[in-house]
């Protein structure tokens, strides 16, 4: 233990800029703003509104999601595995007889097949739109924004992180006061 | 949303005026003729009026049903306060209101009662005595009694929803919309009981000793299906007519055909449901009726059932872009109108041919022909004075305004 620990004068901890976040007080605005970021070719964008806003997805360039190929594949999944079970289980690793009945029928296997089908669908819906929407995320450097916590209430906001290829902290700040923003913010986070 | 420029509601929901007249007309004149064919080929050879009734019943049930599925649905949307269906209800509403029409075609099913149904026959239940236990219900006086009752009921209501939608198109009043939907709930209700006793009425009644207690819902998904598949065909009619090409876009079809898809798997939920009980029973009184409908020719009936009314719409109108896309649509509801035409046929047909023959042919298209001339001519009837839209209803803009997230 050293005497001298204490006296070391504590660090400010380093910074480093996380991006700009514009705001925007109405969704003609806001849409008209987005399309101008995608065609500037900014990649690592976002859009903050408080509710869904309809044309957003077309203004902002975004792709359709690949969800519901996963939901069609688990749910092929999960019907093949309720149908393969019971005939594995039933007709061929331990073949019984029950009250004279055939080993394997379909009819009598729909409904656990069935259900599989949706519980993995549905189940896959889920995770999925979490996974796909990088959720949970209990932090973001957004958050330390005051102007911010309008996102839920009246103001729409674009977000463009530092590390996008594009980005310069002037010329992107600029760019977002051209696109009609009424007020553009520096968003810091710790280094790490 | 944002710079869609203001739709010309008043243009876009003219009445139809004059087309509709000259469809009416020309419509009602095939449909006359088809009845009069069929009529006429029933006074040739023997067994031909049995025929011909079950051939009448088929198509009576299916266009009947188009209807009753209107009317669920107009029920529903004031049930249910929604905003996004209101600019194509007016089609639901009219379509329902057209069951005035099937109360006077009704009127054959009602006089050919004994060529139809065994139990109205003394001499058959004198020598049976399940149908004597059953007599007090299934007896001519209130099985007549009974239909009168439901159409009462339906007329009662779908004029009820359609007169005050009409009025609100010249007097805007919202109130219109609260009485309209204070009523739905008992509306809906009388709705359920009258089209689940009409469907063991008409339907399952052909074979006396048979029952389902599930057969209702079953007549009913199957209705279902059928109106959503007809609604969005009569959209696309609207449209080519000059009618609604702004204010219904990609995103009602999308719903439309959801709602098709929907209820194709529910009719097969249900019918999955009727058949599994019985099968896995395996009871004797209950399997002849599937027994019948598996018999030679009726097997292949049964699996173009099974395909067509589930496996192919249900793959086909599982993604999003069939259902945006106008022809897509359409060809999968003119599908689905076909088999859910098959469906009623299958239900009818084998309790009158059960040795393995299945009768399709020329009685059975003109029954179809008359009947649909006759419901065509009806539905575009009532598009002559009225917009085609309800252009006063407060949920409007909503209606224009939506998208699908």
């Amino acid at each position: 233990m050293s005497t001298t620990d204490h006296a070391l004068p504590l660090a400010e901890p380093a910074r480093q800029s996380w991006g700009l976040l514009a705001e925007y007080l109405t969704v003609p605005e806001l849409l008209a703003a987005a399309e101008k970021v995608r065609n500037a070719g900014y990649r690592r964008w976002d859009c903050h509104t408080p509710f869904p806003v309809h044309g957003l997805n077309d203004a902002m360039g975004l792709k359709p999601t690949i969800l519901p190929w996963l939901v069609l594949g688990a749910g092929i999944t999960g019907g093949s595995i309720g149908m393969g079970l019971q005939w594995f289980t039933n007709a061929f690793d331990y073949p019984f007889i029950i009250g004279g009945k055939p080993f394997f029928s379909v009819p009598a296997c729909i409904p656990v097949a069935f259900e599989l089908t949706i519980l993995f669908a549905a189940v896959t819906a889920l995770l999925g739109m979490l996974v796909l929407n990088n959720l949970p995320e209990w932090y973001h450097a957004l958050f330390r924004s005051k102007q911010f916590r309008r996102a839920t209430a009246d103001r729409f906001f674009i977000s463009i992180e530092a590390i996008d290829p594009l980005y310069s902290p002037e010329a992107t700040r600029e760019f977002l006061k051209l696109t009609g923003s009424s007020h553009v913010e520096l968003i810091e986070e710790e280094a790490d | 949303m944002h710079q869609a420029p203001p739709i010309n509601m008043e243009l876009e929901a003219q009445p139809l005026g004059a087309l509709a007249h000259k469809v009416s007309i020309l419509a009602g004149i095939v449909g006359l003729a088809g009845l009069g064919i069929a009529v006429g080929l029933s006074k040739m050879g023997e067994g031909a009026s049995e025929r011909f009734y079950h051939a009448y019943l088929v198509s009576f049930c299916f266009f009947l049903s188009l209807s009753l599925g209107a009317l669920f649905f107009v029920i529903l949307q004031y049930l249910t306060r929604s905003g996004w269906s209101v600019v194509v209800r007016r089609v639901a509403e009219v379509t329902a209101s057209n069951v005035l029409l099937l109360a006077v075609l009704a009127v054959p099913v009602m006089l050919g009662a004994n060529h139809l149904y065994e139990w109205t026959v003394t001499n058959r239940v004198m020598e049976d005595d399940l149908l004597q236990w059953k007599e007090p219900f299934l007896n001519l006086r209130f099985f007549l009694l009974r239909l009168a009752i439901y159409f009462v009921v339906w007329v009662g209501l779908s004029r009820f929803y359609l007169g005050h939608s009409t009025r609100q198109d010249r007097q805007t009043d919202p109130r219109l919309t609260l009485r309209l939907q204070r009523w739905s709930g008992p509306a809906m209700l009388l709705y359920a009981m009258t089209v689940t006793f009409a469907a063991f009425d008409l339907l399952m009644s052909l074979d006396p000793h048979w029952y389902s207690t599930i057969f209702g819902v079953y007549f009913f998904s199957g209705a279902v299906v059928g109106f959503f598949a007809w609604q969005a065909v009569v959209l696309l009619l609207l449209q080519k007519a000059g009618r609604l090409q702004q204010a219904v876009t990609a995103e009602h079809y999308h719903d439309t055909g959801k709602l098709v898809f929907a209820f194709v798997v529910f009719w097969a939920y249900i019918a999955f449901s009727q058949y599994l009980l019985i099968w896995y029973a395996n009871i004797p009184e209950e399997t002849v009726w599937y027994l019948r409908r598996q018999n030679g020719n009726w097997a292949l009936v049964s699996i173009v059932l099974l395909v067509g009314h589930f496996f192919l719409p249900f793959f086909a109108l599982m993604s999003r872009h069939p259902k945006r896309r106008r022809m897509m649509l359409a060809v999968g509801a003119v599908w689905v109108l076909l088999m859910h035409w098959v469906d009623h046929f299958w239900l009818v047909m084998p309790e009158f041919a059960a040795d393995g023959v299945v009768p399709l042919g020329l009685m059975e298209l003109a029954c179809f022909v008359g009947l649909g001339g006759c419901f065509v001519a009806g539905v575009s009837w009532g598009f002559r004075n009225r917009a085609v839209a309800p252009i006063g209803d407060p949920r409007l803009p909503e209606s224009l305004a939506f998208e699908n997230v």
